[in-house]
């Protein structure tokens, strides 16, 4: 099979697929159930779910994702019987769908040179870019398959016809909506930055970490700080989670999965985690330099590991990246209270959608003048 | 407005209201506690953690010495069982929980002694009144141990040789003396002081505890 046709393009992309949902995604997702609750008990002065165990391997109770699992898997799949049957189907689906989507964008490591996979410091002639699609529309595409999302929690709320899960339903199309205004105007300045919205051409121009003579190829967090932070509110509020968890509302309406249980409920529970993970991994993307970590540790590896070994490297550090981000939302989820129902809406349109706003427009200005 | 809404204007810095300076204090200080749980926890030296939990199985806390806890049996000198089934134990059970049947003594000094013993400890309400109705120190509930689980209802039924197992002799002087045995034994006078009940100088139970105000029991 020739580099460039068809055939090749086509089995690279669904072994880039496999390789990102099957070897990095879903295993993530699922440690991160149980490190949720590990990391929450180390925080709170617990030790947390250490029991776990398949014979002897016992590994501080990480096997902890797999009896869960197994337990969802013998629990009783109940239905209710004024349901909506097919949406009640459709809508674990809808809610943990987009978030596999969304992976599609990411770029996680260096391009694969293709025939000179053991050469070290090569220059690629026939690069495979580890990132399933290079779309031009990227962050765009981002937004659409994530606002999707709203959909598995709207049709759950409906369909189960309960009113606490209609409820819950509504809260989180209200909000979600609410912060993809935020979300998009953060991204904005990003894009004014970088001049593009294709994240594998935005990751590939933070190539420093911070430069003051080229200010424009170091790290998102350093040319759009009040971008990065408006973006990660409503990233953590597009995930619902707390402190903007009030479509769940544990103590007072459970939420638009009330009705559910077993697998279904799993679905639930692993497409919030497979949420924290794509969005760790945009935000590294658009402000912590995708898989880049330097111009001194990328040039010094790649001049020296061949490009097998170099790429291997890369992905490994850019996983440290997400991993690292996604404790850090779990930090953030155990430390800070909930907002209330208005006191969220009041946050989001008149609080942070101005300030993004205003950030846009400064940076815009800054552009301009830099330019001039 | 359909609503009434009240308005309240709470004064605050722009820091306050920006929420960020109080966000970042309380990340350091979960972030803190986590950094020394897990290094502690992982490097092995719990101590060193602030960890309160119990594991339980492997690690037990042990119960306050007035904890009343698995029923036992006390032995006399001689290892038979202290009981002179009296039946004021079954008598005072608010949950009927144990059956005695006595029989006749082989010891002549005392008249009955009990052939079958039962208490069920999955009807056992934990009172104490039995221990406490008890005239002769037979029945005891200080070991410090609650019932343990079974898998069936009849094995939570414990007979008088199970009883007995955990049974000890008891420093209470053997029954069959009489009424104030101890002036017996000690050669105190024999009349007591008017008014109490117990002869000056003797035990008469625990110390109270001082509890101060408020702070419950």
């Amino acid at each position: 099979m020739d580099y460039g046709s068809i055939g090749f393009q086509a089995v690279a992309a669904i072994i880039k697929i496999a390789f990102m949902i099957l070897g990095f995604l879903m295993p993530l997702a699922s440690i991160l159930t149980w490190m949720e609750r590990r990391q929450s008990s180390m925080m709170q002065d617990r030790l947390g779910p250490n029991r776990a165990n398949i014979g002897p391997i016992k590994m501080w109770g990480i096997t902890h994702f797999m009896a869960d699992a197994l337990k969802f898997l013998f629990k009783e799949d109940y239905v209710p019987s004024k349901a909506h049957k097919f949406l009640f189907m459709w809508a674990p689906i809808m809610a943990m769908a987009p978030a596999l989507i969304v992976a599609a964008i990411i770029p996680f490591g260096p391009p694969l040179c293709w025939g000179e996979l053991f050469q070290a410091g090569a220059v690629c002639s026939q690069p495979i870019p580890l990132q399933i699609a290079r779309l031009d529309i990227g962050l765009l595409f981002y937004f659409a398959i994530a606002s999707l999302s709203v959909y598995g929690a709207t049709l759950a709320g409906w369909a189960s016809h309960n009113k606490w899960s209609m409820m819950g339903g509504l809260r989180a199309t209200s909000q979600m909506m609410s912060y993809e205004v935020t979300m998009g105007m953060a991204v904005l300045g990003s894009f004014l930055v970088f001049g593009t919205l294709e994240p594998g051409a935005i990751a590939d121009a933070q190539t420093r970490i911070l430069s003051f003579s080229h200010f424009q190829t170091s790290w998102g967090i350093f040319s759009q700080p009040l971008g990065f932070i408006l973006f990660l509110t409503a990233a953590i509020a597009e995930t619902k989670r707390t402190p903007f968890d009030i479509p769940e509302g544990e103590p007072e309406i459970i939420g638009y999965f009330v009705e559910y249980s077993g697998l279904r409920f799993g679905m639930f529970f692993l497409g919030e985690f497979l949420e924290i993970v794509t969005s760790s991994a945009i935000m590294i993307t658009i402000f912590f330099g995708g898989w880049h970590w330097g111009s001194w540790l990328d040039n010094t590896l790649q001049a020296h590991l061949p490009n097998i070994a170099f790429v291997l490297v890369m992905f490994a550090l850019w996983t440290v990246k997400v991993f690292a981000f996604c404790a850090f939302q779990l930090l953030i989820r155990w430390s800070l209270p909930r907002f209330r129902s208005d006191q969220l809406m009041r946050l989001g349109w008149q609080r942070l959608l101005p300030i993004s706003i205003a950030n846009v427009v400064a940076t815009a200005l800054i552009i301009l003048w830099a330019q001039s | 407005m359909a609503v009434g809404v009240k308005v309240v204007n709470r004064p605050g810095s722009l820091a306050q209201q920006a929420y960020l300076p109080a966000i970042a204090e309380g990340l350091g200080v979960t972030f803190r506690h986590f950094v020394k749980n897990f290094f502690g926890n992982v490097t092995g030296m719990r101590k060193k953690t602030d960890i309160v939990t119990i594991e339980y199985p492997e690690e037990k806390i042990k119960y306050p010495p007035r904890n009343r806890g698995l029923h036992r049996l006390m032995l006399r000198d001689d290892g038979q069982v202290r009981c002179v089934a009296c039946m004021m134990c079954p008598t005072v059970c608010p949950a009927h929980c144990i059956t005695i049947v006595p029989e006749e003594a082989p010891d002549g000094r005392i008249e009955k002694r009990p052939k079958i013993f039962e208490i069920d400890e999955l009807r056992c309400v934990v009172c104490g009144l039995c221990a406490e109705a008890c005239p002769c120190d037979a029945i005891r509930m200080d070991t410090l141990d609650h019932a343990k689980p079974t898998t069936r209802r009849a094995d939570g039924i414990l007979d008088k040789e199970e009883l007995m197992s955990r049974g000890t002799t008891s420093t209470a002087i053997q029954g069959g003396v009489g009424a104030f045995w101890r002036e017996k034994v000690e050669g105190v006078p024999q009349t007591p002081p008017s008014g109490d009940v117990f002869p000056a100088g003797l035990p008469t139970g625990p110390t109270p505890v001082t509890r101060e105000p408020g702070k419950g029991s």
